[in-house]
Parts: C-alpha cells; sequence; structure tokens
C-alpha cells in the first residue's frame, strides 16, 4: 500500500475537534499566561478555527505542508544524471582540501556502497556532509568538555584525548593515504576497491598502529560520520533527495502516523525539514 | 560585590520536573515564588523543525553543554576520575522544563516492595540475602502512604494507561486510556499470555486522548509521530513542565521565571538556609537571592554538588561508611534485552511515541521468588515502539559485518524487520559506590565538578543476564527467525547511552544518620531546604524514575506548606 499521510485528509481534519491550550475557557493556561508572541503567532499562521485556536506548532504546519512540499520538488538538489535541475549549490567545501575530500569520498563508499538497492556515500553527498560538519561545531568540539588536565584514562572513562575532530581527521585521512602509499605505492583514492576495503579494516582492527591517534576510533568515527550523512534531514548536505531514507522506507518527517499506527507496514513516500517551512 | 534582591518566600533551584511541579502549587497556595533556571525560556513554537535526528539526537540539542560543566568518573576509588568530555551512558537536562521536555514519559509507580526493600528482602529471605557492601534502605514511606500523589502526578500530566496487574494498589484508574496498539504489541500480548505472563499498556505521559486536566489545562492527543526521546513535542501532547505545571503557576502572578541564572551557593547560617547565590550567566553579574525556603530540585548531580559545595549536611565518607551527602548513588541496568529478526513480517518501526509499548512485572520486584537467584529485585520488561530512527537504528543479525556491502544490504533489509525488548533493571546502593567533590576538574566558574565512582556488581551481571534470558524467550515465543541477546554485561562504561536514570546521593529514610531528607523531602540538618528529585531514592527500582519523582514533588509541596504553617521538622 502506498501511502502519503502529509497529504491525507483525515490527517489535515484532526486537529480540529482538538482542544487547545488557547481555549479561554480552560482555564489557567488560557488569556495572558501565554504571550501575545503565541497569539500572534497562531493568528500568522491563519490557522484558527472559530474561537479554537490549535494548540502547538501543528497548525501552521498542517496550514502550510502543501506549499512546503512543492517548494521542496522545485528546488531539490540536482542528481548527477538529471539535466534540468538547478545546480546544487551546497556542494561545494569549507574545511576539506579537495585531496583530502577526495579520500573521504572514496573511503564512505566503501563503508555505505552503491549496489542495487540505491546510491552509495558518494551519491549521496555524505564526504560534503562531513566537510561541512567538520567546519563548525562538531568540528571544533564547540559542547564538548574540552578542558586539562588531559590524562590516557582506562577504555570505560572514553575519549580523553586533547585534538579536535577536525584534526583528528586530518591526521587519520593523511595515515590512511600513507598506509596507502607504504602498502601500494598509490594514494587511497586511487586504489582499487578491495584494496581499499583492506585499507580501512586494518585501520580497523588497529592492526595500524598509530602515534599521536587510535587508528580503530578514527575508524569509527568515519563509519558514524558516514551514517549521519547517510540518514540526516537533506538539508545538510547527505542524504540527497532523501535517498538514503527511501532505501529503507524511512518516511523522514511526518507530521502524524494516527492512520497507521494500528496497522501493518506502510509504505510512506518521505518528506524532509523542508515541508515543514512555513511559507513566508 | 554580590547584588543584593528583595526577600522571597521561596527559591526554587532548577525548574525542571520537580522544579515546576513545586512553583505550581506553592503559587495556587498563595507563596512568592522565585524559580532560578539556569538553561533558556522554552516553548512549542520552538518545535517546527524538530523533527531533526542529527541535530537532536546526535548533537544534544537540547541538553546541558558540556564544554561548561560535566561529571568526572572513575569505576573505583584506585583509578583518577577523569570528565566525560562527550556525551555518552545519561545526557543532562537544561533549559526551562529540564530532562521533562525531551524525555520520553514512560511514567510508572515503583512498586510496594521498593520502598520497603531491606525490610522485606530480610523478612522473605533472612538477613543474610544481602550482601556484604549492599546498602539498600527502606525509605520512611510506603506504597500506599505515596498512592495520593501518584495519583495527583498522573492527573495533572494525564497519564494514559491500564491498570497493572502486578503493582500496589490505585485509588483510581489512569486518567485517560491506554495508548493505541500496535501490531508488534499485540505480538508481545499475545506470546506474554502464553508463557503465562501478565502483559498491560506502559503508563505513558504522550496522551493517548484530548485531556484537561484538574488545573484546567488542556492538550492535544498525541499523533505517533516518533519524535519524542531527546525531542520537545511540538503538539504539546507528551506531558512536560512547560506544557503543564509552569503556566499553572505563571497564572497565579506569583512566580517569577528567572532563566539563564546559574545557582552557584545555597547560603545559610545555624542550621537554616538564608537564600541562593547565583551567576545571571548573560552579564557575569553575582547576585543573592533572600528566601524563606530553599528548594532543590537540579537534578541528582547538582542537587549533591550545591550541597557539598555549600557546606550543608554531612558529606559521605566511603571509608567508614558516615555521611549522607552522596551515599547510595545507583543508576539502571538497561542491557539485558533482547533482538528480534523477522524475515517473514515487516513493522511501521519509523512511527511510534516515547512511552508506547506493552509492559510485564512478573520478572520485577520480588514479584518472583529469588531464593535461588544469586541477585535481588529485578525488572521491569517491555517491547516499546519509540520511533526508529534511522542513524542511530541500524540493527544487524550478531556476525553480519559491521559496514560495507554486507552491512548495508542487512541493514537495509532489517530496519523495519527487527523488534525489541528490553528491561529497565534495579540497581542496587552499595557503600563504594558515591557521589563527590573532584579534586582537580572545574566547571566554567571554577567550581569542582561531580565525581562518580561506580561500577556494576555481580549482582547487576547476574540481573542483566537473568533479564536478557527472559526478553529472549519472549521474542522467541513471538516468532522471530533470529534472536540476539546480551551474554555478559561487562564493566559500567561512560561512552554508551543506557539511561537517564541517576539516583541517589541525598537519600531519603526514617530516621538522620542513615538518610539526608524526610519523607516530605526536608533535610534534617536545616529544616526550611527541600531536597527533590531521584537524588532521594536509597536505591533505584526495575522501572525510569519520573512518575517517583513526580510524587515525591507533590508530597514536598504539600510539606512545605504544612512547614510554611508551623515550622521544625515535619516527621
Ligand atoms: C532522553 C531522556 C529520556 C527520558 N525518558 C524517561 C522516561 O521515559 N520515563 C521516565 O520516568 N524518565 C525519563 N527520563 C528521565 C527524566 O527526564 C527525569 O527523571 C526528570 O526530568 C527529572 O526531573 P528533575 O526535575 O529532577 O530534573 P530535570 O528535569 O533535569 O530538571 C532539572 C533542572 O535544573 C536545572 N539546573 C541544574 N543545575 C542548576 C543550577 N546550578 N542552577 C540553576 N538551575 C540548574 C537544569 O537546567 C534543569 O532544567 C528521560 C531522560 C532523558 C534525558
Amino acid at each position: 500500500m502506498e501511502r502519503n499521510s502529509s497529504r491525507d485528509t483525515t490527517a489535515l481534519e484532526e486537529p480540529k475537534d482538538q482542544a487547545s491550550l488557547e481555549d479561554s475557557s480552560s482555564g489557567p493556561d488560557s488569556g495572558q499566561v501565554h504571550d501575545s508572541s503565541r497569539r500572534k503567532f497562531l493568528v500568522n499562521s491563519g490557522y484558527v478555527l472559530g474561537t479554537l485556536a490549535v494548540g502547538g506548532v501543528i497548525s501552521s504546519l498542517f496550514g502550510c505542508a502543501k506549499d512546503g512540499e512543492d517548494n521542496a520538488d522545485s528546488s531539490a538538489p540536482a542528481d548527477d544524471n538529471k539535466e534540468a535541475a538547478a545546480p546544487n549549490y551546497n556542494r561545494a567545501l569549507m574545511y576539506f582540501t579537495q585531496a583530502q575530500f577526495r579520500i573521504v569520498e572514496a573511503a564512505t563508499e566503501r563503508i555505505f556502497p552503491e549496489d542495487e538497492s540505491g546510491p552509495g556515500a558518494k551519491k549521496l553527498g555524505v564526504a560534503f556532509f562531513i566537510d561541512h560538519q567538520l567546519a563548525g561545531d562538531w568540528g571544533f568540539n564547540g559542547r564538548d568538555y574540552m578542558n586539562p588536565p588531559f590524562f590516557a584514562g582506562e577504555k570505560e572513562q572514553g575519549y580523553q584525548g586533547r585534538l579536535k575532530r577536525r584534526e583528528l581527521f586530518d591526521i587519520g585521512l593523511r595515515e590512511l593515504d600513507n598506509y596507502s602509499q607504504t602498502t601500494h605505492g598509490k594514494g587511497f583514492a586511487e586504489l582499487e576497491p578491495d584494496q581499499q576495503d583492506a585499507a580501512l579494516k586494518a585501520f580497523e582492527t588497529e592492526e595500524v598502529k598509530l602515534t599521536t591517534i587510535s587508528a580503530g576510533s578514527f575508524f569509527k568515527m568515519l563509519r558514524s560520520a558516514t551514517l549521519e550523512g547517510v540518514y540526516s534531514d537533506p538539508l545538510y548536505g547527505g542524504n540527497l533527495n532523501m535517498e538514503g531514507w527511501r532505501m529503507r522506507n524511512y518516511p523522514g518527517s511526518q507530521m502524524s502516523y494516527l492512520n497507521i499506527i494500528e496497522k501493518d507496514f506502510t509504505k510512506i513516500e518521505p518528506s524532509s525539514l523542508q515541508a515543514h517551512l512555513a511559507s513566508h | 560585590m554580590a547584588k543584593t534582591l528583595p526577600k522571597t518566600d521561596v527559591v526554587i533551584v532548577g525548574v525542571g520536573w520537580a522544579g515546576g511541579i513545586i512553583a505550581s502549587e506553592l503559587t495556587k497556595s498563595g507563596l512568592n515564588v522565585v524559580g532560578l533556571e539556569r538553561g533558556k525560556e522554552r516553548k512549542t513554537e520552538d518545535y517546527y523543525m524538530v523533527h531533526d535526528e542529527l541535530r537532536y539526537s546526535m548533537r544534544y540539542e537540547m541538553m546541558q553543554d558540556l564544554s561548561k560543566e560535566t561529571i568526572t568518573f572513575r569505576s573505583n576509588e584506585n583509578i583518577r576520575a577523569l570528565p566525560m568530555r562527550q556525551y555518552g551512558s545519561f545526557l543532562l537536562g537544561d533549559g526551562l522544563g529540564g530532562s521533562g521536555v525531551h524525555w520520553n514519559g514512560q511514567t510508572y509507580r515503583f512498586l510496594p516492595y521498593d520502598f520497603q526493600m531491606r525490610s522485606m528482602t530480610t523478612e522473605r529471605y533472612g538477613k543474610n540475602k544481602i550482601p556484604e557492601g549492599m546498602t539498600i534502605r527502606d525509605w520512611g514511606i510506603t506504597y500506599d502512604e505515596l498512592e495520593p500523589y501518584y495519583d495527583k502526578f498522573e492527573k495533572m500530566a494525564g497519564i494514559s494507561g491500564e491498570e497493572n496487574p502486578l503493582g500496589g494498589k490505585r485509588s483510581n484508574p489512569y486518567p485517560t486510556p491506554p495508548m493505541k496498539k500496535t501490531p508488534s504489541m499485540q505480538m508481545f500480548a499475545e506470546a506474554t499470555k502464553k508463557l503465562n505472563l501478565n502483559p498491560y499498556m506502559m503508563p505513558a505521559a504522550n496522551l493517548s486522548e484530548n485531556y484537561t486536566n484538574p488545573d484546567g489545562v488542556a492538550r492535544a492527543a498525541c499523533q505517533y509521530c516518533g519524535y519524542c526521546e531527546r525531542y520537545g513535542c511540538e503538539y504539546g501532547a507528551k506531558a512536560d513542565p512547560v506544557v503543564t505545571v509552569i503556566p499553572v503557576a505563571n497564572k497565579t502572578g506569583k512566580f517569577q521565571i528567572r532563566t539563564h541564572s546559574n545557582v552557584r551557593r545555597i547560603l545559610h547560617k545555624g542550621g537554616k538556609a538564608t537564600g541562593v547565590m547565583y551567576i545571571d550567566v548573560t552579564t557575569g553579574e553575582e547576585i543573592i537571592q533572600p528566601a524563606d525556603i530553599v528548594v532543590v530540585t537540579s537534578y541528582v548531580f547538582n542537587n549533591v554538588r550545591l550541597l557539598l559545595m555549600s557546606e550543608l549536611g554531612k558529606p559521605y565518607d566511603p571509608a567508614s561508611g558516615q555521611g549522607v551527602i552522596g551515599a547510595n548513588y545507583a543508576y539502571q541496568v538497561i542491557k539485558g534485552s533482547a533482538v528480534g529478526f523477522f524475515e517473514e513480517k515487516q513493522f511501521n518501526n519509523f512511527a511510534g511515541a516515547g512511552s508506547l509499548g506493552i509492559s510485564i512485572d512478573d520478572y520485577n520486584g520480588d514479584n518472583f521468588d529469588h531464593s535461588n537467584l544469586n541477585f535481588l529485585h529485578g525488572g521491569v520488561i517491555a517491547l516499546s515502539q519509540t520511533g526508529a530512527r534511522p542513524i542511530q537504528n541500524n540493527p544487524v543479525p550478531s556476525g553480519t559485518a559491521a559496514w560495507g556491502a554486507e552491512f548495508k544490504k542487512k541493514s537495509l533489509h532489517y530496519a523495519n524487520r527487527t523488534l525489541s525488548i528490553g528491561a529497565q533493571g534495579s540497581s542496587m546502593a552499595f557503600k563504594h559506590h558515591f557521589l563527590d567533590l573532584d579534586p582537580t576538574y572545574k566547571d566554567a566558574f571554577g567550581d569542582p565538578l561531580m565525581r562518580i565512582t561506580f561500577d556494576f556488581e555481580d549482582q547487576d551481571r547476574e540481573l542483566a543476564k537473568f533479564l536478557a534470558e527472559r526478553c529472549s524467550e519472549i521474542m522467541k515465543e513471538m516468532g522471530a527467525s533470529h534472536v540476539d541477546y546480551l551474554k555478559e554485561l561487562g564493566p559500567y562504561e561512560i561512552m554508551t547511552y543506557q539511561s537517564t536514570h541517576n539516583t541517589g546521593g541525598v537519600i531519603m529514610g526514617a530516621e538522620p544518620g542513615t538518610s539526608a531528607i524526610n519523607n516530605f523531602s526536608q533535610m534534617w540538618d536545616a529544616d526550611n531546604v527541600f531536597v527533590v528529585g531521584a537524588s532521594s531514592f536509597p536505591q533505584n527500582a526495575g522501572y525510569n524514575p519520573t512518575g517517583t519523582v513526580g510524587a515525591l514533588a507533590y508530597r514536598a509541596a504539600e510539606g512545605i506548606l504544612k512547614y510554611r504553617e508551623k515550622g521544625g521538622l515535619l516527621v
């Protein structure tokens, strides 16, 4: 059964009989409790049913879901083989050098390769995703505790290094290339896929011993960043055209599953956060 | 020089579930209350873009910023504690509503046994059943005495559920009917009945239908969107302090919330608190808020840390076992679980709600005979459908490669063909598990971090194995083609998320000396200080904690009102 719940009319009608935080007859949570900005928000969203405004952010979301989706379709990022589509301006580098980028693209494609079920990390834009992430808070460990003193800890105590993620990537990628040069006389990106697999395996199992960082931890970080790039909302630069979600029948961001929650498996065309952006 | 503000009746430190409930109850009774919350304001409109797994689940959008404050951890006293530099084992709340905003809403009541664990265990099995060094205690309150407060919490939050056939006696049914039953929950119900177990729908704060609570707060029903754990609710369907108790307190005109206000000390003189000192983190200004009554509701770690830094109450000394502040730190043994892979069936795993599930208590508390078992207690076992978001959920059968072609193929194949059954294993207190101030590492203000000394014990290893085996039996009965389950618990580690069910450190009891607070959460050593939260659990039960935290908060509020009238120790 193929079904798109965000366009489903029962879902659209659902809010009508829902009680509201703003219901002026419902006691303490009415009137001045919620400030005027909330009221303005509801008015702006144009979603007031009689005297009863709908609670939560659902109101304006349902009001604009359709617009948003059309919007999403027309501005969908370019796929390699679609001619008429606009260029995807998100696809440029914020952190990596081009050489680093090629290694990341090759390595992540081995972690999540293209096959008969659909695109791999390369087509999905995972290397762009990782590049963009390293350029921000995550790359700088902005919300991690990075104060000294630093001591090597027990395994159970987690990461205790002083290096930030962007530095770990710099070192890890350089070492991956060094290792490829030593074993095959070529850079990692130039190796055959099975040679690349062997190199990654040597890092994963710590057969490769590095002095500054742990090869195994670097591989782990690369692997989890790959999955993040495959499956995060396309707004971050990976999961191109929601193909990552589509391959595993994940519907992305839907406002409601009320109509299928009691049912057997239901295939739903995915929708992204762009569909939630109120039109302005 | 610190600026001193005019005195208020009550100052509350931390406005999450416990702080929010107390603010609402006290202001309704006419007291003037100031709520100091270190984080920012929150509202439902913040969640337009909430279905974002990367931002909320992987980058911890709503959690405490660890660059400013974290905890340190060591497995035992012989090794150096080191900071939790990145998130892992548990996630700390921050901002209005605290963790109450991004919780799942699984809202259980503890069992009667939990509150009288030491005496009931001794009575049934003899005192040798409790191993050397295990410091479990009675709470100084019984289930029956706490029942009316559970009832209050459930009515305020609109908990959806049905009676637990093996639970304590209820004065009223749940205020709203259970959540919807998915096909996998149906399978769990049938399998457990066949195994002569007693399934019941998980009590949920997600709201099965539109509901108006006794305070007049109306909320809409859950849409099963699959984004609860680590997310705020864009419908206001999930009960959280921001959509329930805080607006009620605001409405009275007697509640002043000050966000971005980080409390550093409880000020006191001659066995009574005089107020608190905090920093306005937007300006860096040091401010003193005098108050007649100080309520500490800043979650387990900061409840303990504030008392120790303020030198209020007697610090715990693990060598002698004397002192109380920091004692009886416990957690949850959550890894005893089973994963089932179904070749013949697919499920809507992407849909769900944080507390959409079905549970059994046949292996919880003392609901089964422990005579021939090497552990005490147990845990609730449940199958839940909380929305399997794709970055964090890539289950593959054991033996599958962790990356590459095989991993891709199998992880896609099993994405909607996997179910899991998990347990909230209880966690006992031990003499050598405790919280104290770290001697080395500091927060952004230069104050010492909280230090955790904790590891899993034989008790936990046996319990986890036992629960995993039970989970796996049920999964097999449900018809899974392949079942993987935990074989060895291993040591406690800080990297993997387990649960934000930390407990103890300011425990409740019948007398001073072995406990820090009485059953109104009033400090024995300072009768105008009330410390509320899971910090008061002498050991942790086999359930998620918040139903009980809520009940204790309602009782504490009643105690504060009594204290306001009569003064002195209430017990
Ligand atoms: C992802 C997740 C899922 C969960 N799911 C469940 C569940 O399904 N069922 C369940 O029972 N429990 C669940 N929990 C646990 C639940 O959230 C907590 O038990 C509950 O929120 C505790 O309430 P509290 O008031 O004690 O603390 P909190 O809600 O954490 O509130 C404490 C507040 O104090 C503030 N604060 C701390 N220090 C200071 C200071 N120095 N100065 C000022 N303010 C301060 C914090 O910013 C915070 O707002 C979950 C937790 C998490 C993180």
